[in-house]
Formats: structure tokens, sequence, C-alpha cells
């Protein structure tokens, strides 16, 4: 496993004083927080500064990772020191680990029990306590399994067809005797069609497993569109980037425009349009998910194109078009600016 | 022992109808804290008393994301109704930036 410079991740110095380990985790976690944070690898960040701050925070755990000394890199292959290598892996506390295509998966942090193998290998054992699910079991001890949250990467074309997915979910399973194994089910479910971004695609029953006789909590799926090459999303309506040669957009035009639904339709660009211009096809956006909601808008962005002047021919239609507007000002808006 | 489940799929924000209860639940946080986020008005159930409100889908989105930002960043019910109003207004500023092209 990897050694983790905790130090680092907090840009600390090892001589750090206590106040300084919390603000440089209050610091970092408004920073990273996946909530709040609109950075890529955010949440890979805050769970990582999360860990760090677990560690330094108390005093018991920063002197043991102390003891390893000062002299390890980051990343660097890491194994527990004799006395330490006591820990033998538990199925994970009920966090629903899951994959599946398009998948995410990660949770969000529930008080922090998805930890790095190098954290696990140092404190984990410490941390356990162990036996209380059991004892709880055996005298008749009900609760209702926990709600799990976690993100699901679609694309476009989903949201508007909707499409079919699987995950493969994994949970411990509380035995009769105590122990703790782990269960695996695999579920399919449709992708809502209407769905947008930053919505949660809700599956009920489907989060961790109740104890005793207590009902399973739910999943929740936050939806993220994977960055299409050529849509843009803005709430329900999208964007596309239209390129139209000069004539098209000074004479006027009809030209057939591919949809995300896969369908084409032909679109009038009128006369006299500009670069910039938008076009509206009503209602051919993210489509309604239900008959009281409206659909979205599909605009097409119109971008003037220009023809190469790499032959004599091009280059003298060009110095052509050069005589027969003179008078053209193309930058009349920038002058008396200065 | 793998055997494919199916399972009927919702969107959360739009067909959510829940009681304080399953609020508290689907946030996993407790009755007190959440009562500070009504006290906020950063969920508005209908209902007069806590027995008869009814949260929406956008309640629970909105109750978890800021019962993570109390607990992740120590923030307090008010802080945390601050922060998800600005998030708010950042999220429109750069739909209209999005809108105008850039």
């Amino acid at each position: 496993m990897e050694y983790k410079d905790y130090y680092a991740i907090m840009g600390l110095k090892r001589e750090a004083s206590a106040d300084d380990i919390r603000k440089a985790y209050r610091r970092l976690a408004r920073k990273y927080h996946p909530d709040v944070s609109k950075e890529a690898d955010a949440e890979a960040r805050f769970k990582d500064v999360g860990e760090a701050y677990e560690v330094l925070k108390d005093a018991e755990k920063r002197a043991a990772y102390d003891q390893l000394g000062s002299e390890w890199q980051a990343g660097q292959d890491f194994q527990p020191p004799p006395g330490q290598a006591r820990h033998t892996r538990q199925p994970r506390q009920p966090h629903g680990a899951a994959a599946g295509p398009g998948f995410d998966a990660h949770t969000f942090s529930d008080g922090g029990d998805d930890y790095s193998d190098f954290f696990e290998s140092l404190f984990r054992n410490r941390a356990e306590g162990g036996g209380s699910t059991g004892r709880a079991q055996r005298e008749g001890f009900h609760a209702h399994g926990q709600d799990q949250h976690a993100s699901i990467q679609i694309d476009l074309e989903d949201a508007y067809q909707g499409a079919k997915r699987s995950l493969s979910l994994r949970f411990p399973q509380h035995n009769a005797d105590g122990t703790l194994s782990s269960s695996e089910r695999v579920i399919e479910f449709t992708i809502p069609k209407g769905v947008r971004a930053g919505q949660n695609i809700r599956l009920a029953g489907q989060g961790a497993p109740g104890i005793g006789d207590g009902k399973p909590g739910d999943l929740y799926l936050e939806v993220e569109f994977r960055s299409h090459p050529r849509y843009r999303v803005e709430v329900r309506d999208v964007y596309m980037d239209l390129p139209v040669a000069p004539w098209e957009a000074a004479l006027g035009a009809q030209v057939e425009v591919r949809l995300p639904t896969g369908g084409v339709v032909e679109v009038t660009v009128p006369a006299a349009s500009s670069a910039g211009r938008k076009l509206r096809l009503k209602g051919r956006g993210i489509p309604a998910t239900s008959a009281a909601a409206e659909a979205g808008d599909f605009y097409l962005v119109l971008q003037v194109a220009l023809p190469p002047a790499n032959t004599d021919a091009a280059r003298a239609a060009y110095t052509q078009m050069a005589g027969q507007f003179a008078d053209f000002r193309p930058r009349t808006k920038l002058e008396g600016a200065s | 022992m793998n055997t494919l489940t199916q399972v009927h799929a919702v969107i959360l924000e739009e067909h959510g109808d829940f009681s304080f209860d399953e609020l508290c639940h689907a946030c996993g946080a407790a009755q007190a804290q959440l009562l500070e986020l009504v006290e906020e008005a950063l969920v508005t159930p209908s209902g007069a008393t806590p027995g008869e409100w009814r949260f929406s889908g956008v309640h629970v989105q909105r109750a978890t994301v800021a019962v993570r930002l109390q607990r992740d960043l120590g923030v307090n019910a008010a802080g945390a109704a601050l922060a998800l109003q600005l998030m708010d207004e950042i999220s429109t500023l750069h739909g209209k930036l999005r809108a105008a092209g850039h």
C-alpha cells in the first residue's frame, strides 16, 4: 500500500500545533467540500484531508503516525511495522460499495468510514470495539437501514430516452452469531427520462439493510452528465453550436441538424443572421418528466465558418468581396472606446 | 449467488412527499437538527404543525446538503443556509455566463 504524507496533504510542517491543524482542516474542508467545490478532484482531495485530520487531531494517532518517521515519501510502498500488522480486513461498514457502468463508486463521507488502506493498516483495529452489532441483534434490536448517497454519470442521450443500468451493491450482513459477512446483489433500474444534472434518482429499499426487522434504507444517486463534444446543457435547455457559411448567414438557408435523440430536423437559418444568433427549437431540450412538467428547449448558436483562402480562385473571391464591401466597418463597436 | 432485481427508479426532486420523520431519515440527521433548518426557512414544508408537515424531494436534497455542510465544515444552521443561498446565486450566475456565451 502507499504511504500517505498527512502533513503534506494538510500543507503543514511536522511541528504544527493543534490549532494550526484545526485551522488547516477548516480551510481545506471548505475548499474541497464536494457540495461546494467545482474542482474536478474535490471528492478525492476532501477524503484525503478528512483522513489526515482524523489522524493529526488525535494526539495518540498522531504520535503513532509520527513514530513511522519522516523519511517516507508520499506514494512510497508502505508495509506496517511489526506489531502494528494486526489488522485483518473486515467487511467495510455499510456504505454500499457499488460498481457498474458509469457508476462513480464513491459515497459521500458518512462520518468517515472510507479510509485508505494505509489508514486502516495503522488505525482500524483500534477503532473496532467489536461486538456491539452482534449483541444488539441477539437482544432483538431493530433499526431502519441507512440511506446511501452516491453519484452516477449518464450521457445526455440517456436523459432524452431513459436508459437501463445495472449496479452491483455490496453490504455487510449481520449473521446470527454476531459476525459480519458480505452480501452482494445486482439491481437493474431505468434512468428516468427527463432527469437533469443535480437531481437525485431514488431507489427505494436499496440502501443499507435494516437490522433485525428494520426496513432497508434507500439509495440516492445524484446525476451528473458526462461532458459532450457537441451539446451543452443549461438546466433543461440544450445548446449546440451550428456552423454556417457566410452566405448561409447572409442570405438564409435550410440546414439539417441532428438532435440528441438521433432524429434529424431541417432548420431555417433566417437571412441576415450574425454569429452568436440563437435559433430556438421549442420543446426539443430535455423532455418533460410528466404531463404537468415542461420540456426544455434546444438552442442552435450560429457560428460563421469561413472557407479557406488557399487557392488563387479563393483569394480572388475574397478580394472581390473586399471591393464589393469597401464601406464595411467590422470594428465600429471598438471605435471611440478609448 | 447474484440475482438481478428490478428496481423502480424515481426522480427524488419531482416525486418526493416526505413526512418529518422520513425527512430526518433521508438526511441521516436528528429531529432537532432539522427543526433548526425549518426555523431558518432553508426548507419550508406545507402543513401547520410538525405532525402535518410534508416535504418535497427538493427539500430533502437541500436539507441533505445542509446537514453535510454542518457535519463536515462545523457551520451552524444559519451558516449552512447562507452557504446554500450563495451556492444558488453562483449557480444562477454561471447559467447567465453560459447563456451569454462565456
